[in-house]
């Protein structure tokens, strides 16, 4: 049971302040192909390399919708328990931007493709369900880089008509802990789903943060901040401790909050306005005219609902009742679809709650020291599922697997040729070990007949002498067993 | 062969099969003929030599199984050509180069035409009268201080005056239709869907259509198989086989029954108009179709909301004309400046006026009183059609109130020129066929038409009731040559 | 209803065209003009009418998954007012 409770407030000078947190979550759909256009989406290529006459809005260009980018955002929905429209309609966003070559874009306004759903957070307190609001279709912009020349910009239009799914979560959050939650969770659930690959580094997932406050107790919404252009989840952790406070300070000495976009500063770690009222934006949305509604057959959801892979939760609930491992570790194994993978492929044939420890703790060590991830793991999990079968037969101790661990982790050795190789097989015949627990005996039987008479704390000794004398190789249970009965 | 260029589309398509004449010998005549035409102001672009080359190379390999083997056509300037300038009759991109070929012209490419020029139009398409285009106005071949209609002015003028031997324009509130009344010549607006919008600068999305403007009806029903069919790239394109509308031409139009609106017959509309309305009916009638009254109720409230989805759309179409990516930039000391003196530059005053309302319509807090509303009053009028065509095969009503008028008389006042579209508009809301074919004269021997409304995908009953029309009016160009 | 000078104002900033002090005179008399002719449509009570989704009764076609344009930077940047060899050039944003 969890004893931890909830307690991320703003104490500000006139009483306690609870923070109200929504994302906005913009997520890259996998595909090869952008939402309505043919270019390719791979990230990285030279400039407007992946740019057609449709992205870069030609005269006369229109769009034509890819299948697939649908069917990734209905997966999706499904991911996250949502209702699926089987009618949506796409909307256009009028604004212009240099890197808006149609001067708006096409998203989805009042008709999304996905409504309400949920995600379920473990936080230290309990669990606690972040509800969504809707998730819906849009285009990517390109890019606009600034720092290449003192008096221009420089577009790059490859980003341009990418799909991605926003997603909007309901102002269920309150605190950065469970925004970092929340956005590895669904980073987690699109991983799995294989719908988005969540590489923030990349820019295939970025997040807007509405940020509001109110005193403890107070049913109403205070006015809230959007903060973007947030692209790690550390800073947006930060962003929302400074927005809090700062939102805090100003209501505390009268003033009120200006409903406006901010931008975080990573430097200075502060929110900036972003733009004055004047500019706010008036997308004067309307449905798209050349593309007509959006029409999905129930029998394409039900086809997809079959295609989905086990969930995190499902997978979570399923390694605590079958494999009786705590939700604890269930949680980390399910965390990353990699490292469930990886410990699915392990315990195929070893033993689960053996792969359940070397894995959290001993190869979660060894990935933390290197930076790395379980996909670029040292040891593959055929050969850790070798190891513990080694450990599990008896074939080896614990102490002498953790040699043959670190020994593997250059080029992934095959642990049985360590083993063998460099003779570090346990000693688990009864004779033999009789043999080297009476010489230790007997090279030390003043120390016996202390034992004899009452010191029993020598017993340790006896047994560091005893894997001394056999390199580590006796087999620990055996040595104990044995040499209690020849201390009698 | 002098008169080559007084030859209708299909007697030249016919006359290059027998060898009669050579495709070089017809396209030197449009060329002689458009060179001595150059005070109609018909064209943007010429592409004689082009063309010449093309003619040639036709005549070297006789590759004949086109339905347009070896015929030069000039189009209107909104549909993008590979390689040739394309310029919507803008200052905006009056230096756009294409690098792609629109659909509709690549499916006349196909049939074995080659492009002879660019037709001159209101600038994007805006307007009714060719007024408004950064090229300079066009001249109507029926007199040079009258106005050719609008948006497609320069391909009515060029067609009727025989300077290419027909063409291809595009039509949203009746921009083939009403050109082609002010100047004697059939125009068609195909059902929407039938022919692609890929690569024809858009004005408003869900109203534009290519069609064809020809001669006589033989040549539309021609011209409008070779361009129409479906279009994967166009996701508003209809798979819909596109039928053989020339085999199946036929005046046989006998026990078909015709539609007249009440509605149609507006408040002072002037005796002409009613009496040529009268006459087709006539026409129609010996021809063995019925007559038969109906009403389109909600035909008054066409034009306020074809003002408001038009430039709405338009609006949002135009907001990619922004100096960055093509034609015309201005100087700007950072990019909002640019944009705003680049469209200021680049647009003229009635895009302008359209973009602004457009964008007026849309704006936050007006979206449902006016936008919303209009594409319910746009339901309301398709109901109306679908409702009258239970009953009827097709609708007959006048093209336009006027026949053409003179340059300048409605530039004042922009509502009063937008009253030319009244008859025509309410078929774009739709997205219903209608052809405009000629059948008679102003008491100013100012050509006048009659409009023919079809059923969805029906066009080939309203080209067999054109052409009905057409023997029996028996309408002569009676022009006299004004230019050089 | 009219359409004042700041209306004017507002809206070409909106749609990114600058005007000078005539023009706005000029338009608010033109959009005023063309505003009271659309207003015709008040007289028409739609409140039971759906607006016109399509004019096609077709669905939505779709494309595949699959790689088939891009590639053609010279033909993008062609016929761009100011470009350098990989970029669209333009004035900064003042943020």
């Amino acid at each position: 049971m969890s004893e931890k409770k909830f307690d991320y407030f703003i104490k500000g000078e006139k009483g306690k302040w609870e923070v109200i947190i929504g994302l906005e979550v913009h997520a890259q759909v996998l595909s090869e192909s952008k939402l309505f256009s043919s270019s390719s989406t791979k990230f990285g290529a030279e400039p407007n390399t992946q740019v057609s006459l449709v992205d870069s809005a030609f005269p006369g260009m229109l769009p034509v919708i890819n299948q697939f980018c649908v069917e990734q955002s209905v997966k999706t929905g499904l991911g996250l328990k949502a209702k699926i429209n089987l009618d949506s309609v796409f909307d256009r966003k009028n604004y212009f931007y240099a890197d808006l070559p149609q001067g708006y874009q096409i998203s989805q306004y009042k008709n999304p493709i996905v409504g309400e759903g949920e995600v379920i957070l473990d936080m230290p307190y309990g669990t606690k369900k972040i509800g969504i609001e809707r998730l819906h279709l849009e285009q990517d912009a390109g890019k606009s880089i600034h720092d290449m020349d003192p008096e221009n910009s420089y577009v790059d239009l490859n980003r341009s008509g990418v799909a991605l799914m926003e997603i909007v979560s309901k102002p269920d959050l309150r605190s950065p802990e469970e925004v970092n939650s929340y956005v590895k969770k669904l980073r987690s659930i699109m991983r799995y789903i294989k719908t988005c690959d969540g590489n923030m580094q990349e820019g295939s997932l970025r997040a807007d943060v509405n940020v509001s406050v109110r005193k403890v107790g107070d049913k109403n919404f205070g006015t809230r901040c959007e903060i973007k252009n947030v692209n790690s989840i550390k800073f947006m952790e930060m962003a929302i401790n400074f927005e809090a406070k700062r939102q805090v300070e100003l209501l505390e000495s009268g003033k009120k909050i200006d409903q406006e976009t901010r931008l975080y500063d990573t430097k200075k770690n502060t929110t900036r306005s972003m733009r004055s009222k004047e500019d706010a934006h008036d997308y004067r949305y309307f449905p798209d005219p050349d593309l007509l509604p959006l029409k999905l057959d129930k029998s394409l959801i039900d086809k997809l609902k079959k295609e989905l892979p086990e969930l995190p939760d499902q997978k979570k609930e399923r390694f605590i009742k079958e494999h009786n491992l705590s939700p604890y570790e269930a949680n980390i194994l399910v965390s990353e679809k990699e490292i469930s993978e990886y410990y699915e492929e392990v315990i195929k044939e070893s033993d689960k709650k053996l792969a359940t420890n070397w894995i959290i703790v001993e190869l979660f060590a060894v990935l933390n020291k290197k930076n790395i991830s379980i996909s670029s793991s040292p040891i593959s999990a055929k050969n850790l599922s070798s190891l513990i079968k080694m450990i599990s037969s008896g074939k080896i101790s614990g102490k002498i697997a953790k040699t043959v661990f670190e020994k593997m982790q250059n080029g992934d050795k095959d642990p049985n040729q360590i083993v063998e190789k460099e003779g570090l097989i346990q000693e688990s015949d009864p004779k033999e070990l009789e043999k080297i627990i009476l010489n230790v005996l007997s090279k030390n039987q003043d120390k016996a007949t202390q034992y004899k008479s009452g010191k029993v704390k020598l017993f340790g000794y006896f047994v560091g002498e005893i894997m001394k004398a056999s390199k580590g190789k006796a087999n620990p249970k055996l040595v104990n067993d044995i040499l209690k009965i020849k201390l009698k | 062969m002098s008169n080559i260029s007084e030859f209708s589309l299909k007697k030249i398509v016919n006359g290059i099969k027998r060898k009669d004449f050579s495709s070089e010998e017809v396209t030197k005549a449009f060329i002689e003929k458009s060179k001595n035409s150059k005070e109609l102001n018909s064209y943007i672009t010429e592409c004689f030599d082009d063309a010449l080359k093309s003619a040639k190379n036709f005549d070297k390999k006789k590759d004949n199984k086109g339905l347009l083997a070896g015929v030069p056509l000039a189009v209107k300037d909104l549909f993008c050509t590979k390689n040739v300038k394309t310029t919507a009759g803008s200052k905006i991109l009056h230096n756009f180069v294409p690098t792609y070929e629109s659909t509709v012209t690549n499916n006349l490419w196909a049939q074995g035409a080659f492009l002879l020029g660019k037709l001159n139009c209101d600038e994007f398409a805006m307007g009714s009268s060719n007024e408004t285009s950064f090229f300079g106005k066009v001249s109507n071949p029926y007199g040079k201080e009258l106005v050719p209609g609008g948006s497609s002015g320069g391909s009515a003028s060029a067609l009727a005056a025989g300077l290419t031997p027909a063409t291809i324009g595009t039509d949203t509130g009746g921009s083939i239709r009403q050109p082609a009344s002010f100047t004697g010549t059939v125009g068609l607006k195909p059902t929407y869907g039938r022919c692609s919008r890929w690569g024809i600068v858009a004005f408003a999305s869900s109203l534009d259509q290519a069609g064809p403007m020809t001669k006589n009806v033989d040549d539309c029903a021609l011209l409008l198989q070779a361009m129409s069919g479906y279009d994967p790239k166009d996701s508003t394109s209809i798979d819909i086989k596109v039928d053989n509308y020339t085999s199946k031409l036929t005046e046989k139009v006998k026990g078909l029954k015709i539609g007249i609106p009440k509605e149609y017959r507006v408040e002072n509309m002037p005796k002409e108009i009613d009496e040529i309305w009268k006459k087709g009916i006539d026409y129609l009638k010996d021809a063995g179709a019925i007559i038969k009254n109906i009403s389109l109720p909600h035909t008054m409230y066409a034009l306020p909301a074809y003002y408001i989805v038009a430039p709405a759309e338009a609006s949002s179409n135009l907001a990619r004309y922004d100096g960055v990516k093509y034609g015309h930039r201005a100087k700007g000391k950072n990019l909002i400046e640019m944009y705003e003196n680049t469209r200021s530059e680049g647009f003229g005053d009635e895009v302008k006026r359209r973009i602004l309302i457009g964008t007026y319509v849309l704006s936050s807090g007006y979206y449902d009183a006016y936008y919303l509303k209009a594409q319910k009053v746009r339901q309301l009028i398709k109901n109306d059609f679908d409702k009258s065509f239970a009953d009827v095969d097709a609708i007959l009503t006048p093209s336009t109130p006027s026949a053409a008028f003179k340059m300048g008389a409605k530039t004042d006042d922009p509502v009063s020129m937008y009253l030319n579209d009244i008859f025509t508009v309410p078929v774009n809301l739709s997205g219903l066929p209608a052809i405009s074919v000629p059948a008679g004269y102003d008491k100013n021997n100012l050509p006048l038409g009659l409009q023919l409304i079809g059923k969805a995908f029906d066009e080939q009953t309203i080209l067999n009731l054109s052409l009905a029309i057409e023997k029996r009016a028996n309408f002569k160009k009676n022009f006299n040559v004004w230019w050089s | 209803m009219s359409i004042d000078k700041d209306t004017v104002k507002h809206i070409s900033k909106l749609a990114r065209i600058s005007l000078d002090e005539k023009k706005v005179a000029d338009l608010s008399k033109d959009l005023s003009s063309i505003m009271r002719f659309i207003e015709n449509l008040n007289k028409l009570n739609t409140d039971k009418v759906n607006p016109l989704t399509s004019i096609i009764n077709a669905s939505l076609k779709s494309r595949n998954d699959e790689v088939n344009s891009g590639k053609i930077r010279d033909q993008i940047l062609k016929n761009s007012p100011e470009k350098n060899e990989e970029f669209f050039v333009v004035p900064k944003v003042i943020e």
